[in-house]
């Protein structure tokens, strides 16, 4: 396989920002996302509260808004994800889109990356409403570091979003497939309480998934501790499900062309 | 990759597997398309006709790569559609009518501006190229409203200029003029015949036989998954040039058993009917005898007869003829 040359790297980025662009401003003019994205963060952000507050760790409280919104950024990649593969399906879209002479996987990566910026408004919507309704100090540990977690964190689910794709594209309810991935995620991530609550034969299951490692660099840089170490591991596992969703694109397009799942019909 | 074809198919196939139930699942294999072959030249409109499910849009699917054969073989011009599924890309413009295969909440500008990129538009180009296809469709100064305001003609249009965004040297319509009204019709027979004479290939799929007939150098019947003819217009028409077309108006309904009762009378070729407002239209196809009138007329003796006329044959006669196997084989 040749490298790629100047061109195709320009190419790439302009491909990414006109893509994000697309289809950020397509979710965005969905009356449904809308209402999901002011209220999703608001019930988030209570829920979490009071969970909290019951169970005698008021100090913890800007963790819990912020565990609360990574639960929002897995749903909106998941059923974003998904969700903009199936209806690109019904649209009849995504026969367009695969009939495009571009690469699948740049086709999708997109997509993915577009949910996962919709991801992170609900994180940050939810902790606004956190620090609006619940009067949370918002004093994160590591100040410095806040921010850039949080960004490694919506990149590394988009990289996971790919390996999502893949699948949706494949299968035609993939629907039932996302309904069935929430929330064993959030509980193996341990975006809202912490894994080491849960039994020992979950720890691979845990390892392996970025949303882990990114929630636990976004806790520590919100309640302390390591900050660097697990966003380069989030990272690495990110660009790793990158790898492996690019292999599975190739197999899942022809596998797609030969069931002939591109369409409903 | 040099040929003088721009779509070969050799023996194309396609089926495909379904199952129903859970416990006990049935299994079921539907042959889709069974043995295709075609050869369309370069700057050729090549028209693809046959009724619902006959293949039609599966054998366009698996010419631009969407699906994969199950046997036989495709190239567009010389890449082969299975391996080389980029390199077709590059080259040809997919457009399917009906309201989907657009973002709905997106502008028509942004549309075209996202597929442009898909398609490899050259940045600097990107702009002038849907400025111009804007105009050539007919959409300029309506680009920037959302296309879930569009008619079924304007979404048909902007239909048309996405495919065309990358100048494909082969472009598939597949029943672009589905629900679109005679003026936003003609506008694509126009946009089309535009298309053929500055060089692109179009194989075109339709039930109009009108548009079929004006536009097509070369038509291919399909039906229940194979080729039934092939030939230009005037070509299928001949075929059935040798039968007098008979229409007898009927004021009570027509049942089946008056049309077997036709098919059954010597001479006849074939019997068809359509209903036209309060009446029914029944269409014979008769070699050419001096009682056929006659017997047309005892055949449906028992229902109310109006008006009989006799006519040229068209296109519309060819394809019945074909589809119901009157006339078989290449032209």
């Amino acid at each position: 396989m040749a490298l790629p040359t100047r061109r195709d790297v320009h190419r790439f980025w302009r491909l990414m920002a006109v893509g994000v662009r697309t289809h950020v401003l397509y979710l965005s003019r969905s009356g449904l996302e809308l209402v999901m994205a002011v209220f999703a963060p608001i019930v988030f952000a209570t829920l979490a509260v009071y969970l909290f507050r019951a169970g005698d760790q008021p100090d913890r409280l800007l963790q819990a808004a912020v565990g609360a919104g990574l639960m929002g950024v897995w749903s909106a990649v998941l059923f974003g994800g998904g969700g903009a593969i199936q209806e690109q399906r019904w649209m009849g879209t995504l026969e367009t889109l695969v009939a495009a002479p571009t690469r699948l996987s740049l086709v999708l990566l997109p997509i993915t990356f577009a949910t996962a910026v919709v991801g992170m408004y609900s994180l940050i919507a939810t902790v606004a409403w956190g620090v609006v309704l619940f009067g949370i100090p918002l004093t994160p540990a590591s100040p410095l570091l806040f921010v850039p977690a949080m960004l490694v964190c919506v990149v590394a689910l988009g990289m996971m979003g790919l390996l999502m794709a893949a699948t949706f594209v494949l299968l035609r309810n993939a629907n039932s497939l996302a309904n069935g991935l929430e929330y064993p995620v959030w509980m193996f991530s341990g975006v809202l309480v912490s894994t080491a609550t849960l039994p020992e034969w979950t720890r691979p299951i845990t390892w392996a998934l970025p949303t882990s490692w990114a929630a636990r660099a976004v806790q520590a840089a919100t309640g302390g501790g390591e900050v660097v170490w697990p966003s380069a591991v989030a990272l690495g596992l990110g660009l790793a499900y990158v790898a492996l969703a690019l292999v599975a694109l190739v197999w899942v397009e022809r596998r797609a062309r030969g069931t002939g799942t591109l369409a409903l019909t | 990759m040099t040929t003088d074809l721009a779509i070969e198919a050799e023996n194309l196939a396609r089926s495909y597997r379904t199952r129903t139930g859970w416990l006990r699942p049935q299994r079921k294999t539907i042959e889709a398309v069974r043995g295709v072959h075609l050869a369309v030249g370069r700057g050729e409109l090549f028209g693809l006709l046959g009724p619902n499910g006959a293949g039609k849009t599966t054998t366009i699917k698996m010419l631009n790569t969407l699906l994969l054969p199950t046997s036989g073989t495709a190239r567009i011009l010389g890449y082969d559609v299975a391996r080389d599924a980029l390199e077709v890309r590059r080259r040809i413009g997919y457009v399917f009518g009906g309201d989907r295969g657009l973002y709905e909440r997106l502008s028509a500008l942004d549309n075209l501006r996202y597929f442009a990129e898909l398609y490899g538009v050259e940045p600097r180009e990107q702009l002038p190229r849907i400025q111009e296809l804007l105009e050539t469709v007919g959409l300029s100064g309506r680009e920037k409203e959302r296309v879930e305001g569009y008619s079924r003609g304007m979404r048909q249009k902007l239909h048309i200029a996405r495919g065309l965004l990358h100048r494909p040297q082969v472009l598939f319509l597949d029943e672009p003029s589905i629900g679109v009204d005679p003026a936003a019709a003609r506008e694509l027979r126009r946009v089309v015949a535009d298309l053929v004479a500055g060089g692109t290939t179009v194989l075109l799929t339709t039930h109009y036989m009108a548009e079929a007939d004006e536009l097509c150098d070369r038509i291919a019947v399909i039906a229940s998954g194979t080729l039934r003819a092939e030939g230009t217009p005037a070509e299928l028409k001949d075929r059935v040039r040798k039968l007098d077309v008979l229409e007898v108006e009927v004021h009570d309904a027509v049942g089946p058993e008056h049309l077997q009762r036709l098919r059954d009378t010597a001479g006849i070729e074939q019997a068809t009917v359509e209903t036209s407002g309060t009446v029914d239209v029944v269409t014979v196809h008769a070699r050419p005898s001096h009682g056929t009138h006659a017997a047309v007329l005892a055949a449906l003796a028992d229902l109310r007869t109006g008006k009989v006329t006799t006519r040229e044959p068209t296109l519309e006669d060819a394809y019945l003829s074909i589809i119901n196997g009157t006339t078989t084989g290449s032209a």
